[in-house]
């Protein structure tokens, strides 16, 4: 789901409450909560993933493992970069909400640089693995590999795209210390990504298999 | 912005919807009004719950011909009325269509009309969103339906589809690409809407409107919508992979690659068993309302009967290995899973004690709601027992894929949630359209429904244990399975007549209801908010959002105790209920935007098994309409509106502030 249309929606917080003083029952947004539930759901949707590679990883059919082309230093260098990322988005809330629009546009397009470098570390490293004989059809450990960290490469892009809307939306004066609050929302998300990044790189580079 | 114009944003009948130029993306801005096109970019909860039902109700004779089909193709020994090849997609589609199409989004429809009226709010928290739900369901819906025009054929693997009989190997056509595709994207509808609901439950209770004083359908609701959005991503990595396995030469279900079947069959029934739950309790928590008001008395234990509700939802994902007790999961995982599918056998029993002890000493009235609540509670209870032999993992082994466990999940899915279901459709029908179904009518729908329904199921327990097998195309002569058979034929033959009278029903009550009086507010002399506002609905719902001092808070307004502590009429519902006539009432506008990125997942689908260029056109529909979306403000700032209280309007200037 778009977090753009989850963001749209934002301002029926305050229309159906009638006459209590607080906007909503539990004083968070709507969207807020909405992105809580959200990030909810994904944490089955990545643990199905890891499952389904811890239970897979060392099924080669025979053939390379992913376990065996890891190259750890360089994706070490790029988790470092995406939870670096972390903070510069915690940065780019903390400009916004004082009201420092030059600032958090610098600090949201960091955010997104830092995820691009993360991405294109990704690609790299898909690449590579690939003239090294691990393909996605490859074996089932492979399959399981890709689609995992994959799927991590796909949200994280889906986070850059609504970094740059935020950003265009900045550029344009939509966005100002009164909807700091859609910076904090993507910010929920980007961070998820990050956290389950730290478990993928955990369990699934980290840990040796045998 | 212009919010100085003082006409109200409902449009009295007759009047025709008015179109604002937009000069911001394709679509004009739909304002209010009631022609087909106001369907289409309708976010009134009420509506959308409408298109919900029908929908459902429309798939229900999809998969009932469907079903029909596979009756009378077992009829009689060495049936012929479908080859082995049609007889396995029919079964599968059946299974699919009765569970995706038709029970879910029933229960959509109640949870969408009833979770705003019963905790006294507007709207859900996301109206567009709640129609992006609706549309993505349907697209789904469509796109799961036309793999029999274009995909050679439905799905033939059974509705869990298992590996390795879903591979390329073994299920050449598209259909099983289809149905892998078809249920992600209805996968995205339940999710979206489960995540909407569950912020409208939380978020946008009325005052006073505490989590222990909403009615139990909410509570049941709320748990279902918890189900969902814990349990859909786990089916969707389950399909993601199929899908990948089929279209891309993925090695997930690969044995020969050393993949392991079994990993399908957890990650699905992960998903399945919280699925049952998912399918009945809504129709737990529609009885929940159902009994109190036709006995004249509270609930009994309605805080056991919310935490048993709550400790199904735990111990439903605990469970899920019982239907893989012949998997070769181990003795450790059969003894634990044997014994947790004993234990979730409290809860619900809980639960049909507590609609008895409602019942015990009550006013009762026999309504045809009340008689369909009845019977779900006594249906469930004979399926909720096969279901516990289920637990005893020796009998389940000698009882796997026999007659025996159709039989045991057509009582507890047919048994208890479509009767509840069809209970809910007579008990509320008043509240949305203004007028009473038959109750004539409706005794013969009853009636017809329950023979038939045990006729057609009861006699598949016996020719389970007798050793007849599910999805066989056909049986021969001499087994002693040829009675059974043509009974439960002829029982589903009855239960197509009951849905026949069902719809004869509804035709009929409509066009008699001018000659009949009105509802009013509350027919049923019922407790909950949603019956202290005029029938059918208005649009804003609540003239003043009403405020909550007790559980059961219509009621508890009719109603108060003497002295003596006798109950005694306090006000009439004339006099309590709201009379509907607020005008100005500030509503979301509709938009067309959830209508048109819901038509580009299907594309997106086909794309994928046809034709990638396709794809990329479904993805570009779908992204650029998410994105006008995005642009186009919540609430039209040409549609004209005021406003009753001064804080609102400052919000509203406020939320406003920065469009252009």
């Amino acid at each position: 789901m778009s977090a753009e249309a989850v963001v749209a929606d934002q301002g029926h917080a305050a229309d159906d409450h009638g006459h209590d003083e607080h906007a909503t029952t539990t004083g968070l947004s709507h969207t807020k909560l909405a992105m809580w539930v959200f990030l909810g759901s994904e944490c089955l949707l990545f643990g199905g993933l890891i499952s389904t590679y811890l239970l897979y990883k060392t099924r080669g059919n025979g053939r390379t493992l992913p376990t065996d082309v890891f190259d750890i230093p360089f994706t070490s260098v790029s988790s470092f970069v995406l939870l670096m990322s972390s903070l510069t988005m915690v940065l780019a809330l903390s400009a916004v909400s004082r009201g420092e629009d030059d600032a958090g546009r610098t600090w949201l397009l960091a955010t997104a640089l830092l995820g691009g470098v993360f991405i294109g570390g990704q690609v790299y490293e898909f690449t590579s693995f690939v003239r090294e004989g691990v393909a996605f059809t490859t074996n089932p450990a492979s399959s399981a590999f890709f689609t995992l960290t994959g799927f991590h490469g796909v949200h994280v892009s889906l986070g850059i795209v609504m970094l740059m809307s935020l950003y265009v939306a900045s550029v344009k004066g939509k966005l100002t210390q009164r909807n700091a609050e859609t910076v904090e929302i993507v910010g929920l998300y980007w961070h998820f990504v990050d956290i389950v990044w730290i478990f993928i790189f955990t369990v699934i580079y980290l840990i040796p298999a045998d | 912005m212009a919010i100085t114009e003082k006409t109200p944003l409902e449009l009295g009948p007759g009047d025709t919807a008015r179109y604002a130029e937009r000069p911001l993306g394709v679509f004009t801005r739909p304002q209010g009004g009631r022609g087909w096109r106001d369907w289409l970019s309708t976010v009134d909860h009420k509506r959308i719950g409408i298109l919900y039902g029908a929908s459902a109700m429309f798939f229900f004779l999809v998969g009932g011909v469907e079903a029909l089909l596979i009756r009378l193709q077992l009829a009689a020994p060495e049936g012929s009325v479908l080859s082995a090849d049609v007889y396995n997609q029919v079964y599968t589609m059946h299974g699919v269509t009765m569970v995706f199409l038709f029970i879910m989004p029933l229960a959509a429809a109640f949870a969408n009309y009833f979770i705003p009226l019963q905790i006294g709010a507007r709207d859900v928290a996301f109206p567009r969103l709640n129609a992006l739900s609706y549309w993505i369901w349907l697209s789904g819906a469509i796109f799961l339906n036309t793999s029999w025009i274009v995909g050679g054929g439905g799905a033939d693997c059974g509705w869990f589809c298992y590996s390795t009989n879903s591979g390329v190997a073994f299920s050449p056509s598209h259909g099983v690409d289809f149905y892998a595709i078809g249920l992600q994207i209805l996968g995205i509808a339940s999710l979206v809407s489960s995540i909407n609901l569950i912020v409208t439950c939380l978020n946008m209770r009325a005052p006073g409107m505490t989590l222990m004083r909403m009615p139990v359908l909410t509570w049941m609701l709320l748990i279902t919508q918890f189900l969902l959005l814990f349990a859909l991503p786990v089916i969707t990595v389950a399909l993601f992979l199929l899908m990948f396995d089929r279209l891309f030469d993925a090695q997930f279900f690969n044995p020969d690659a050393g993949a392991d079947p079994l990993l399908w069959q957890h990650l699905f029934w992960i998903f399945g068993h919280p699925e049952v739950y998912i399918i009945i309790l809504p129709a737990f928590g529609v009885v929940s309302e159902i009994i109190p008001t036709f006995s004249r008395k509270p609930l009994f234990g309605y805080e056991f009967m919310v935490f048993s509700g709550i400790a199904i939802g735990f111990m439903g994902w605990g469970v899920w290995a019982h239907h893989m007790f012949v998997s070769g999961i181990g003795p450790i995982s059969v003894a634990a899973f044997s014994l947790s599918t004993m234990f979730i056998a409290v809860p619900t029993g809980v639960k049909v004690l507590n609609w008895l002890a409602t019942m015990w000493a009550g006013k009762l009235r026999f309504t045809v709601a009340m008689k369909f609540a009845v019977a779900t509670v006594a249906m469930f209870t004979i399926g909720g027992l096969s279901g516990v032999t289920h637990s005893v993992a020796p009998a389940d082994t000698q009882q796997t894929d026999t007659y025996y466990i159709v039989a045991h999940f057509h009582y507890v899915i047919f048994g208890g949630g479509v009767l509840g279901l069809f209970a809910g459709l007579y008990f509320w029908w008043p509240k949305v359209w203004g007028h009473f179904l038959n109750e004539r009518l409706g005794n013969w729908n009853f009636w017809i429904m329950l023979v038939g329904f045990n006729l057609t199921f009861g006699p598949m327990h016996i020719l389970g244990l007798q050793g007849m097998s599910r999805r066989i195309d056909t049986y021969a002569r001499g087994y002693g399975f040829e009675f059974w058979n043509m009974a439960a034929t002829v029982g589903s033959l009855l239960l197509a007549v009951s849905v026949m009278v069902f719809i004869w029903n509804v035709v009929k009550s409509k066009r008699d209801a001018p000659h009949l009086p009105p509802p009013g507010p509350d027919p049923w002399d019922a407790r909950s908010l949603e019956w202290s506002i005029p029938s059918p609905v208005p649009t804003h719902n609540f003239d003043t959002v009403p405020v909550v001092h007790s559980r059961d808070e219509w009621w508890h307004t009719k109603y108060a105790e003497d002295d003596d502590g006798r109950v005694v009429r306090v006000a009439t519902v004339e006099e309590a209920a709201q009379t509907g006539e607020a005008t100005g009432v500030h509503l979301p506008s509709p938009s067309f935007w959830p209508l048109a990125v819901a038509v580009g997942l299907p594309l997106i689908g086909y794309g994928l098994i046809f034709n990638l260029w396709l794809a990329l056109i479904g993805a570009l529909v779908t992204i650029g309409s998410l994105y006008s979306w995005a642009l186009e403000p919540v609430d039209d700032p040409d549609a004209a509106h005021d406003h009753h209280e001064e804080d609102q309007e400052a919000q509203e200037a406020d939320d406003d502030g920065d469009e252009p």
